[in-house]
């Protein structure tokens, strides 16, 4: 199971928990599942957000807290610090959008938010692209863990880039990789798993879907079935087809 | 006499309920008359139980069928024109998925959106219809259930009395969680517009990946604009970034929004269990009422019908998860 500094995680699957019809689906969703890690946003809830915030806690998974919404390195480290003091954990997922229709990330404000986290003690996931220098750089600044993204937030487009994915995976093959973002199907979770991913973090997808319990379950599966493929070596695809059984004895010339 | 604590839409549908098959009542409410300080007063009046099937429970639609009728009854000024669904061109995907979450609905093209809403012609290419849906003014028909009561000699008390009544009712929304541990706050910011360019007959929901809005027409060129959905149980002043969304989303449906005069801003929180489904609850003489969430003019009328349903027959209704008498 995937280890993200020091700590071993129950799960590849990791939940978002916005947007779901309401606070019991999404603890189904999580029952259903039984996704290792629960990411929960703060910006929005400004303060009166306890409620929820306890339900969250009550979901039965490793809390990560995120800076979603923030455009700027001084909004992510103040949601930051808050989220410490609220959650009482290191760890930090830091979004820094740069780009407002497609939630890219500022990669600039995030090296620097980073640098600037891990200063103060903060255990930091970058939600970045898979610009193999933008992650060496997040390196540089301390992150253990980099969470590059499948496709825009909320897009469910699936794995856009899977050259750039897999020369990332192939060029940091110790640090712990998370797909995040962009997942819409089992099938695009399953794939981040084969290429050797150590996690996928997706929360649209189930949230919106017709049942998202039943969504989550799948996702549970997908991810299970993609891990188990990449560490059962799989085939390499080839071109001229290799009949599984001897073709030798078998009038197959006539 | 059975004594109800809370005049808000809750509170003053139960007591027009009970009163009406002929039960003594009286409200207790710090607050003389529907205003600010509740959240119905912040509704937008929507009587939509096919809609907001897409992202609710289905209780929600099978009681809400019978909302339109009984706020007719009991209140009047329900105009029965349905519900008109839009999405813009990039994100069709939005109506399909809204089509199959739902029912009661027929789909529309351009000449058709048109021929419904004369001012969006030409602006949108495919819709869904909800014709039997309805709509009111909140603020119209939270008063007209007041002064009905107070015309049938029904007592609103600023203060409880001395005198113990026979049964509580207990319909104080989010105020009453010292009393309900999971009740909890849902967000909601809203906008009043005015802007006599632009007539609409019927509530349009413009779908939007990331804000979804929807506008009620009030008449006289008034129209609001909701709702955030927002877990935060804080009150009070709209942020900027939700009335930036709202006028946006606005300014989408149609450019004339753009020079509207906007009358008003509001927040409040919404009342709500986990399931974001409505609660009666029964301790010894007290029934809660509460947990409405964002269905407080669909759903008050059948929370209402099974509150009077428990206190005439004694019978357990659907929404009461807990009996100790």
């Amino acid at each position: 199971m995937p280890v993200f500094y020091g700590v071993e995680v129950a799960s590849p699957l990791m939940l978002g928990t916005a947007q779901y019809p309401s606070p019991a689906i999404l603890a189904e969703a999580f029952r259903a599942s039984k996704a290792g890690i629960a990411t929960v946003s703060l910006r929005r809830e400004q303060g009166g957000g306890q409620d929820f915030w306890s339900l969250v806690q009550g979901l039965g998974a490793r809390i990560l807290p995120n800076t979603a919404g923030c455009h700027t390195v001084k909004e992510a480290v103040t949601t930051a610090h808050m989220a410490r003091e609220l959650f009482d954990t290191n760890w930090i997922k830091l979004e820094v959008i740069g780009h407002t229709d497609t939630l890219q990330p500022d990669v600039f404000g995030l090296v620097e938010a980073a640098r600037i986290l891990t200063g103060d003690g903060f255990q930091v996931f970058p939600y970045c692209t898979e610009d193999l220098t933008v992650c060496g750089r997040l390196l540089d600044a301390g992150c253990q863990v980099l969470m590059p993204w499948g496709a825009p937030i909320g897009s469910g487009l699936g794995i856009n880039n899977a050259y750039g994915l897999r020369s990332l995976r192939a060029h940091f093959a110790d640090v712990p990789l998370v797909v995040d973002a962009g997942i819409g199907l089992p099938s695009h979770a399953a794939q981040a798993m084969e290429m050797g991913f150590d996690a996928v973090l997706l929360n649209t997808a189930v949230a919106h879907a017709g049942d998202p319990a039943a969504m989550a379950r799948a996702m549970a599966l997908a991810v299970e079935a993609g891990r188990a493929a990449h560490e059962a070596d799989p085939m390499e695809p080839r071109d001229m087809a290799a009949p599984s059984t001897p073709v030798i004895g078998k009038a197959f010339l006539s | 006499m059975i004594r109800i604590l809370g005049a808000g839409v809750m509170g003053l549908v139960i007591a027009s309920e009970l009163a009406a098959r002929g039960h003594p009542v009286e409200l207790v409410d710090p607050e003389p008359a529907p205003g600010p300080h509740g959240c119905s007063w912040w509704a937008g009046g929507m009587l939509a139980p096919h809609c907001e099937r897409e992202s609710a429970e289905e209780p929600v639609e099978r009681h809400g069928l019978a909302a339109i009728d009984w706020w007719d009854r009991h209140a009047g000024g329900v105009q029965r024109n349905g519900t008109l669904v839009l999405t813009l061109n990039r994100d069709r995907g939005e109506l399909a998925r809204f089509a199959r979450r739902s029912t009661g609905h027929r789909t529309v093209d351009g000449d058709q959106i048109a021929a419904l809403e004369l001012d969006l012609a030409g602006r949108f290419a495919a819709g869904l219809f909800y014709e039997a849906e309805a709509h009111l003014d909140p603020r119209a028909a939270l008063s007209a259930l007041r002064d009905r009561l107070v015309a049938q000699g029904v007592a609103f008390h600023r203060t409880p009395p001395e005198a113990a009544p026979e049964t509580l009712i207990d319909a104080r929304g989010l105020a009453a969680r010292d009393r309900l541990a999971d009740l909890r706050g849902v967000r909601g910011e809203m906008l009043v517009l005015r802007c006599p360019d632009v007539t609409l007959s019927r509530p349009v929901r413009l779908l939007h990946p990331r804000i979804p809005l929807y506008i009620v027409p009030r008449g006289d060129g008034v129209f609001m604009l909701g709702a955030t959905m927002i877990e935060s149980d804080r009150r009070g002043i709209v942020t900027a970034r939700s009335l930036l969304e709202l006028l946006s989303a606005a300014y989408a449906l149609h450019p004339a929004f753009g020079e509207a005069e906007v009358l008003e801003t509001g927040a409040d929180a919404r009342p709500a269990f986990p399931d974001n489904l409505p609660r009666l609850r029964r301790r010894g003489a007290t029934i809660f009422a509460n947990g409405l969430y964002r269905h407080g003019f669909l759903l008050s009328p059948a929370v209402a019908a099974m509150a009077a349903d428990h206190l005439e027959t004694g019978i357990t209704p659907e929404f009461m998860d807990e009996v100790s008498r």
